[in-house]
């Protein structure tokens, strides 16, 4: 419960931030995920470099017709921010199932987007939003897909040095729901479901689903995505897109939940995400 | 300059708040980690990683060399301390010697292996993680039954069996009651691991002060007393040179009813280095050091009428004891055999233990210690046996009740229920919960395939642990009342609560008898350079023995204050009450302070009468006493997830007379919450390796205040004769009553799929498969 002898800095600007990350030096944001692997001497990073004072990180804005989010909004930001619940309610909707009300005071988008914890909740929900994420290195910025961000657990496609910037989601009339089956005892997702679904002449145009829990890194259910596309959406539509969701998925199992059983749970929750995006869907 | 007091209402009986809490919402209560003191030295302890290993080899040179470091220690150094204690006594019980810091072998992971002491706590980490020790790994047993398969590893190589001990037990004839019934069920029931989990871990500090020969002992325990007698003794320090405080005591739950190798160690550490240190749990070594609770595997049989009625009990316990025995670990399932008729009339019983070492840390007292267990079996029991006849839960057990007139009951296992009315709580659960249309709710959520539950049990317990001879450590309770010489009042118990509110209870009892206020009272405990020897707290027996002890002693320092008031008064006739000597015959009073002045002040002395106001006494129960309930839980069990919603949750609860509501109501509540977490969410699961997997809340499912029911809380009131306060406990009740009644909901919402028992903790997983396997099979 002792972490190990580290430096710490608290660069006022993403520039510096930069220049320190990389080698020994780790970025530290809420540190709700760092810092108990510091305490349990799991992780013994030589310095930190928190994020934390970087004013052109903690933002929440509409531009260009997309949401941007900067990467140190914590979860309490994006669950509670007005333009959020109004443009993209789907994100806040997820936040505001992460963990309790101190974590998601404390924990930040970029942190858990970076950490990638496969029972986060955020990847489901940026997955089934097609969300972009920013990285910023020394050569400047790049864009990465949320599809082609996610490799592994605990595995991201950020390079040595790289820092996530900021998350990039649509705004569009999409209806949306994030359904999740919490482990009982850490609250994180056994399955998460995140479904954004477009509607038009009474048929399901376009269909996202975005799972996370289920397997080492989060994914898109493509094939259950396109059972729904073209159907009405009724109840059966429904169902028959849901029993499709975990269809050849490599699930975790573990104490809480066995693999079947996850495959089962991402079932059913897909089937409660996909009803409510279909209700709330115009 | 005596005040009058003008106290007329009694306070027994009434729903106060709590003395003891504004210090500890606000923070500012002193626990074993708030004590600081000149020169502190910190203890990082280094542990096995694996569950059976023999050391090799330690080099320790690397971390006695590194900054900061006063001394580093390994099992060579403290091999002539101790051995940690166990208290129980069976016959023919094996008692590993259990070193307090392992020799050449390690037998759990967590066992203790070597300790650094430094200036200051990281630097303690930073060396403890320098030192290198070679292990040759062994193949370890973590589970009981494996533990007892031929060829299985043996925990301790000099007992290959892996058996601590057999223990029998018979009442009335078995044999005659199996072979005239007409009815046999049997079922396997577990109750698996726990980890107590007490809110404050535990913690030393110990103080050597040289040129004194003392020794203080801070530590965060239940029975300061015990371990000073224990720990001097494991020091070969003179008991009279050693003092334990236990501060504030963040919960214990039977946890801190122990003695560990970690409080002798760090009297030890002091002792060598001359200087305070401290040794803070952290919550992951609580989690794979401190006892744990249950471990039962039970083979039941219960034989039985076609009308119902219970003739005989089969009882066959397989306890998981771990690698030690701690303090009590052997005696706990001994009070599942005495608790396993529970309030039916079983007249014939058997019972056998096989007490199973296993490569995992030991089980020991745990809040209900050995009754949780025997209360889950029975109330099971008698629900799959009504099942079996198609009798109604409800009228099976009114059918088997010892009725109110058998009281004081024998039972045959050689306890005598000391009062009883068993089916009055029931009958107010029903009435509350309006059994008939519930039913009726039922059936009819079955048609549309929804799947509710009914369940209750309806439990007795011990409590009021427990007269002398029954008990390993003496079973009486101190008190001593001392009337200041300004009339304040300050009350010593031997007993030592840790969150049970006996500040405020023991202060209602002393301010009725003594008639003054409430405020002009202090309740101490904890510290045995302040208080006259004490057994502790645990096992219900607070308020009945504690209380009780503190009764007596009251009704002696009222005597004594009559006797300084008649002399003041210059009357032979007066009463006490209302906070003044009152003369009968003028009216004339005088109030306590002036009374207590004059008696300190010693101006004049009544005859045979020694100064000052000062009374003890050590009482010693005749018999424990046997508190009971109904609780009933309704559930619905989800098809889709296998989840489970308590849809209403009743306790009925008879503790005999209530001192204060709030806090029994706070009791039950604190209960049930542990309860549910046994029925539904923990369990301490160790894999075959012997490394615990559930060894930190990211595992372990602690129940949390959003996943609790409401608790509809009620009582009926039947006194005890054992004590004159007529109370029974009930620190226990809400745990014991507890799981047999969700688990009984849970499988009541399954049994038409064919479900007849399920082991506890009920996760979704389980229910899910059980719940879809009808019709799919
Ligand atoms: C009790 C508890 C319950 C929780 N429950 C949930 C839950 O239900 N669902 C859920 O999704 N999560 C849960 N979490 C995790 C929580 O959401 C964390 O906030 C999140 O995983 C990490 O975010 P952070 O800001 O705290 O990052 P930190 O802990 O500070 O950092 C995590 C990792 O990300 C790196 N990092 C941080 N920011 C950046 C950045 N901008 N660029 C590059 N690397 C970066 C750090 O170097 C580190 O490696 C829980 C945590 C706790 C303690």
């Amino acid at each position: 419960m002792f972490a190990q002898t580290f430096d710490y800095t608290a660069p006022k600007t993403l520039d510096e931030a930069v220049k320190l990350i990389g080698g020994g030096a780790k970025a530290l944001a809420g540190g709700m995920s760092l810092i108990p692997m510091m305490k349990l001497r799991l992780a013994a990073p030589e310095h930190l470099v928190d994020l934390g004072r970087i004013k052109d990180l903690n933002y929440i804005r509409e531009e260009g017709g997309a949401l941007h989010l900067g990467a140190t909004a914590t979860h309490y930001d994006v669950e509670s921010s007005a333009l959020v619940r109004s443009k993209c309610p789907l994100l806040a909707e997820t936040a505001a199932a992460i963990g309790d009300v101190q974590v998601r005071n404390m924990g930040t988008l970029g942190g858990s987007v970076a950490h990638a914890d496969p029972s986060a909740d955020y990847p489901a929900a940026l997955q089934a939003l097609e969300a972009k994420i920013v990285l910023r290195g020394a050569n400047g910025d790049r864009t990465v897909s949320a599809a082609d961000f996610f490799v592994d657990a605990f595995t991201t496609s950020l390079g040595e040095g790289e820092i996530v910037r900021e998350v990039i989601v649509p705004i569009d009339s999409s209806g949306a729901s994030y359904q999740k089956a919490p482990q009982p005892a850490s609250g994180f997702a056994m399955v998460g479901i995140a479904a954004r679904v477009k509607k038009a002449g009474g048929k399901v145009t376009e269909a996202r689903i975005g799972v996370t829990g289920l397997t080492n890194s989060s994914f898109r259910a493509t094939a259950a995505e396109k059972a729904l596309e073209g159907t009405g959406g009724s109840p059966a539509d429904i169902q028959k897109a849901a029993a499709l969701v975990a269809q050849g998925a490599d699930a975790n199992s573990d104490i809480h939940a066995s693999a079947d059983y996850r495959k089962h749970l991402a079932g059913v929750y897909a089937g409660r995400a996909l009803s409510a995006a279909i209700g709330r869907a115009s | 300059m005596a005040t009058t007091i003008t106290k007329t209402e009694t306070l027994v009986g009434k729903r106060i708040r709590r003395r003891e809490d504004p210090r500890l919402i606000t923070g500012t209560a002193t626990y074993v980690e708030d004590i600081q003191l000149p020169g502190m030295h910190y203890a990082a302890i280094v542990r096995s990683p694996h569950g059976a290993a023999k050391i090799r080899s330690i080099d320790t040179k690397a971390a006695a060399a590194a900054p900061g470091v006063a001394a580093v220690f390994t099992g060579k150094d403290t091999e002539k301390v101790g051995p940690v204690p166990c208290g129980a006594s069976l016959p023919d019980l094996r008692v590993p010697h259990h070193y307090i810091l392992a020799i050449d072998r390690v037998y759990f992971v967590g066992h203790p292996v070597a300790v650094v002491v430094a200036t200051d706590r990281y630097l303690a980490r930073d060396a403890a993680d320098l030192i290198e020790i070679d292990y040759e790994v062994l193949q370890a047993v973590a589970d009981p039954e494996k533990a007892l398969a031929p060829g299985a590893p043996a925990v301790h190589p000099e007992w290959p069996d892996n058996t601590a001990f057999n223990y029998h037990q018979e009442g009335g004839d078995i044999d005659k009651a199996f072979a005239e019934a007409d009815v046999v069920v049997k079922q396997r029931i577990t109750s698996q691991r726990l980890v107590p989990n007490a809110m404050e871990t535990r913690g030393v500090v110990a103080e050597w002060r040289g040129a004194d020969r003392q020794l203080n002992l801070y530590t965060s325990t239940q029975i300061p007393h015990l371990v000073r007698t224990l720990v001097a003794g494991m020091l070969g320090l003179e008991e009279n040179r050693m003092r334990v405080i236990a501060p504030e005591v963040g919960g214990g739950f039977g946890s801190k009813l122990n003695v560990y190798a970690e409080e002798a160690l760090m009297g030890f550490v002091s002792m060598k280095i001359g200087k305070p240190v401290k040794w803070i749990e952290s919550r992951r070594e609580n989690f794979l050091t401190t006892i744990h609770g249950r471990g039962h595997v039970d083979y039941y049989e219960v034989a039985a009428k076609k009308d119902g009625t219970i003739l005989g009990i089969k009882l066959k316990i397989i306890q998981d004891l771990g690698a030690y025995h701690q303090l009590l670990t052997p005696a706990i399932p001994t009070l599942s055999v005495l608790m396993m008729p529970g309030i039916y009339r079983a007249r014939n019983i058997r019972a056998d233990i096989v007490g199973v070492f296993t490569n995992c840390v030991p089980t020991d007292a745990y809040r209900g210690a050995g009754r949780p267990e025997a209360t889950h079996g029975i109330e099971r029991m008698v629900d799959i046996l009504a099942d079996e006849i198609g009798m109604d839960p409800v009228e099976i057990r009114r059918k088997n009740f010892v009725t109110n007139e058998e009281f004081p009951y024998p039972t045959a296992t050689g306890l005598i229920y000391d009062s009883g009315n068993y089916a009055a709580p029931l009958d107010k659960a029903i009435g509350i919960v309006d059994y008939a249309k519930v039913r009726q709710e039922q059936a009819e959520a079955r048609k549309q395939g929804r799947l509710l539950g009914v369940g209750l049990s309806t439990y007795g317990e011990i409590c009021a642990m427990g007269p002398s001879p029954a008990t390993p450590a003496g079973g009486w309770e101190s008190a001593t009342v001392k009337i200041e010489p300004s009339g304040k009042v300050t009350v010593m118990t031997g007993s030592c609560h840790h969150g049970q509110g006996e500040e405020t209870t023991f202060a209602q009892i002393a301010a009725d008898e003594l008639g003054v206020d409430i405020d002009d009272i202090l309740v101490v405990r904890g510290d045995t350079a302040i208080v006259q020897y004490g057994i502790g707290t645990f096992g219900s027996r607070g308020t009945a023995i504690g209380g009780t002890a503190l009764y007596f002693a009251l009704q002696d320092l009222k005597a004594k204050v009559k006797v300084f008031g008649a002399m003041l008064l210059e009357s032979d006739d007066v009463s006490f009450s209302g906070g003044q000597v009152i003369c009968n015959k003028t009216g004339k009073t005088k109030a306590l302070a002036e009374v207590a002045g004059a008696s300190y002040r010693a101006m004049k002395l009544p005859p045979n009468t020694e100064p000052g106001l000062l009374a003890t006494h050590f009482w010693e129960p005749p018999n424990f006493t046997f508190p009971f309930g109904a609780h009933i839980v309704l559930t619905e069990v989800h098809k889709d997830t296998g989840n489970i919603t308590i849809r209403r949750y009743i306790a009925v609860d008879d503790c005999g007379n209530i001192i204060n509501p709030l806090i029994v109501d706070g009791q039950v509540h604190g209960g049930v919450a542990q309860g549910l977490g046994q029925a539904l969410w923990e369990q301490a699961v160790y894999d075959d390796n012997g490394q615990l997997i559930t060894g930190e809340y990211m595992d372990y499912t602690m129940p949390r205040a959003h996943m609790m029911p409401w608790i509809e809380n009620d009582h009926t009131i039947t006194p005890t004769n054992v004590n004159p306060l007529g109370v029974k406990g009930v620190g226990e009740a809400g745990t014991i009553g507890c799981s047999p009644a969700v688990v009984n909901s849970v499988v009541d919402a399954l049994s038409h799929l064919g479900v007849r028992h399920i082991d506890m903790p009920l996760t979704p997983e389980k229910i899910w498969k059980l719940a879809n396997a009808g019709g799919n099979n």
